[in-house]
């Protein structure tokens, strides 16, 4: 009987798991919890600090760029998005193609 | 799998295709919803780009009893702009996440349509007559010279070409935080709610300035929060019954006479799950990415990523039915966690009788469940099939082991084709099916 066991296949779920684990080994204690959440909620922000852009503009030195805390589970960057950087929002003044 | 012939089984042939033929596809192309009206006449879809596109059947021609109606354009708008927030620094998109028709009451048809942000109610009329012979004018607009008006008539409406135009009626704004994922028309034709991943608002059709939270599920501190809505259905003949899904796999049924907030659910629907088979995926492949409502309203179908589910509402611990869709993938979800696709929000419907359900797949594979035969079928949107009355050819994916000739390997589909959307007419057999950015009309072979 303990040979049978041994010889059972492993579910592929788990050994899918075993895979994702090997490649990232840090991957979060919560499987699809807050962080992943937390994510789908961020959707669509873009962050922009005026008082950051404008001192950077004015090349103020020992200018200190906003650090996250080791607590904070949100991707800021430490890249401060100008108005040039941001894509340009236009609507599609184009007709859809599904009545062409 | 269902193959051809036998008794009642529907045989499934290409209608139409809609959309470009060219492989590279701009973004403000992809279908992002698609919806038959009530009676079934109109079709409307909405992409990322914030456009609709309306389109009408012919009026069946009775010569050629052997087709249905062609479905052709009747109206195309922009329903939503770009937006950005500058207060929050969130940039808006014009994607139409919903679109629901109104029941019609009149010769103009309604229509509500939304983005992550903004509802609108869209008005579509028809035009067809116009006045001329006025006294003061010419035809062609230009003001007449006053001395010259030696006599006076009474202007006419004249025949014209049909003019179809759609204008938004009401703007449902700021009610939401969050991004909404679903709308749904409540059956007293007056009300309707819209829900986001934290919270479900219900509205007045006449009402704009307004709207009542009815589901709150936003915990007093962010870091303990573990669910999200999915998607949210009003019940189709209760007209104080909604449901709304989770990311955790539960559909939580309420009844709006219990009390204003429906915090407290009325009923809970939930598999109980083997904590054995638990893995790092179990959860994300539970979230249920749409729910639906039987036409008969006495069962619920809903959608995770591996299969599709019908509760009877009268039973919470189990569904009664559950029909794999692609249960191949599960020894690929290392993989398809790490491209994003595990994340993909299928949606399903019901055929008009409730007794078969559709959902699609990828490689714009598309499946359909016989309820009461319990066959399944698998079949492809692809302008391959492009006869019409060509019956389509059922598809078969190889899990494993020895491939035989016309299936197709896991390791050969392609994960960018995936139907999202689908819709099945409300009474005959005639179904849309959206692949990226195409729409394919697929309908039984008549005989």
């Amino acid at each position: 009987q303990d040979t049978q066991e041994k010889d059972k296949a492993v579910p592929p779920e788990r050994a899918e798991e075993a895979k994702l684990k090997a490649k990232y080994p840090n991957l979060g204690q919560k499987p699809g919890g807050s962080d992943f959440l937390m994510k789908r909620l961020q959707k669509g922000q873009k962050y922009f600090d005026s008082g950051d852009y404008n001192m950077a503009k004015a090349k103020m030195k020992n200018k200190q760029l906003p650090s996250a805390g080791p607590d904070k589970n949100l991707v800021t960057g430490d890249h401060i998005p100008t108005p040039q950087d941001l894509p340009q929002r236009k609507s599609s003044l184009v007709t859809s193609k599904l009545a062409g | 799998f269902l193959g051809a012939g036998g008794g009642n089984d529907i045989q499934w042939c290409f209608s139409q295709v809609k959309g470009a033929v060219d492989d590279d596809v701009a973004e403000a192309d992809i279908i992002s919803t698609v919806e038959f009206n009530h009676s079934g006449e109109l079709l409307a879809t909405g992409d990322k780009g914030g456009r609709v596109v309306i389109f009408q059947q012919e009026q069946e021609n009775k010569t050629q009893s052997h087709t249905r109606g062609e479905y052709n354009v009747y109206s195309t708008f922009q329903s939503h702009e770009p937006e950005f927030d500058y207060l929050k620094s969130l940039e808006i998109e014009e994607k139409i996440n919903k679109i629901r028709w109104l029941p019609q009451k009149n010769a103009a048809q309604f229509l509500l349509s939304t983005n992550d942000k903004t509802i609108k109610l869209w008005k579509i009329s028809e035009r067809d007559k116009r006045p001329e012979g006025y006294n003061l004018k010419e035809e062609d607009g230009r003001y007449r010279d006053p001395t010259t008006v030696t006599t006076l008539r009474v202007p006419v409406f004249r025949p014209m070409d049909l003019m179809v135009e759609a204008s938004p009626r009401r703007i449902f704004a700021n009610a939401h935080t969050y991004h909404i994922n679903s709308i749904s028309i409540n059956s007293d034709y007056e009300t309707y709610l819209s829900a986001d991943d934290l919270r479900i608002n219900l509205w007045h059709l006449e009402i704009t300035d307004r709207s009542f939270n009815i589901v709150d599920i936003k915990p007093a501190n962010m870091e303990e929060l573990t669910e999200v809505i999915t998607a949210a259905e009003f019940h189709p003949n209760s007209c104080s019954t909604f449901v709304y899904s989770s990311s955790k796999g539960t559909i939580r049924l309420c009844d709006m006479r219990a009390s204003a907030l429906c915090d407290r659910h009325s009923k809970l629907f939930e598999e109980p799950e083997d904590p054995s088979n638990r893995s790092f995926f179990s959860e994300i492949i539970s979230s249920i990415s749409d729910v639906k409502f039987s036409h008969s309203g006495r069962y619920m179908m809903t959608r995770d990523y591996l299969s599709v589910k019908i509760w009877d509402l009268n039973m919470e611990n189990r569904p009664v039915e559950t029909y794999q869709v692609h249960e191949y993938l599960r020894s690929k979800l290392c993989s398809l966690y790490e491209n994003d696709c595990i994340f993909d929000k299928f949606e399903c419907c019901w055929n008009g009788s409730d007794s078969i359900v559709m959902t699609g797949s990828y490689n714009n594979f598309f499946r359909m469940f016989d309820r009461n035969t319990k066959r399944d079928i698998t079949l492809e949107a692809s302008r391959e099939n492009n006869k019409p009355r060509t019956v389509l050819k059922p598809r078969k994916v190889c899990a494993s082991g020895k491939r035989k000739k016309d299936e197709i390997s896991v390791d050969s589909l392609d994960f960018n084709k995936k139907i999202l959307h689908t819709a099945w007419h409300p009474k005959e057999n005639i179904i849309a099916v959206a692949t990226t950015n195409n729409l394919y009309i697929f309908q039984d072979k008549m005989n």
